[in-house]
């Protein structure tokens, strides 16, 4: 039988992301930045879904979503 | 996280908007937080400024987490839509080119040196104590009217620090919206 484990990584809506950088200075993994003063990017090879992120955005901004790894 | 120099910053933030209450004339300095984003955005490229360097950002983060003045709330979501946000930056230039009127008037001749900060675009606050002359009256003008900028966007940022999270400024901050603007146009054609 197949296990699908599920796990949680930051989504970030690029259109209404300000590009602050507030997000990545709390992320203890240095999973997400800010591409070219443009939007904020995950990298959810390295995203542990810890979810600091999500509640540092101050545009509210960022989701955790579940991910079939 | 390791600390860097650069998290210090907002000791360069809170000094200077002490300093106004002593000499008006340091508003003068304040020039650094307009000219720096702007010349990293044009020749960098990138919003390095308010990643890594605004040292007002981080005063809003001390104040909102480790005083815990902040309540912490999502934001309504008017702030981070661009109607808003480029809306604010319109309204905020508006404003800032017709303090450099009054100043540019003050300079010819036409009016006399106002020595007052204003405060959210209306409040009239006496400020003379911290004038002592010596310079252009032009140069004290710019001094008040630019102080006035300064302070006004604080007391908002203060406000919103407070009402939702702590760098709220940050969604509308007329600097922030400017830079990610010249950001988006020189960004590559290609897509990435």
């Amino acid at each position: 039988m197949e296990v699908k484990i599920k796990k949680r990584k930051a989504k970030v809506t690029q259109a209404d992301c300000v590009a602050c950088g507030s997000c990545v200075k709390v992320c203890p993994k240095g999973a997400i930045r800010v591409y070219k003063g443009l939007y904020a990017r995950v990298d959810e090879d390295l995203c542990i879904g810890c979810g600091r992120c999500a509640a540092e955005c101050p545009a509210a901004i960022i989701e955790m979503e579940e991910v079939a790894s | 996280m390791k600390k860097h120099w650069y998290d210090y910053l907002w000791i360069f933030s809170a000094t200077y908007l002490i300093l106004g209450f002593f000499n008006i004339l340091f508003a003068w300095l304040g020039m650094l937080c307009f000219m720096l984003p702007l010349l990293i955005a044009i020749f960098g490229g990138d919003k390095m400024y308010c990643n890594l360097f605004c040292g007002r950002g981080q005063l809003f983060s001390l104040l909102g987490k480790k005083l815990k003045l902040s309540a912490n709330r999502k934001p309504p979501v008017f702030l981070h839509k661009k109607w808003f946000r480029y809306g604010f930056l319109a309204f905020f230039m508006v404003m800032f080119c017709q303090m450099l009127w009054v100043t540019y008037l003050v300079g010819s001749g036409a009016r006399p040196l106002s020595q007052h900060v204003k405060l959210l675009w209306s409040i009239k606050l006496p400020w003379h104590w911290a004038y002592y002359g010596g310079v252009a009256p032009w140069v004290a003008q710019f001094s008040f009217g630019f102080y006035s900028v300064m302070l006004t966007s604080t007391v908002l940022g203060i406000i919103t620090m407070a009402l939702f999270r702590p760098r709220s400024w940050c969604v509308y901050c007329p600097m922030g919206t400017m830079t990610q603007l010249i950001c988006q146009a020189r960004k590559p054609k290609t897509k990435q």
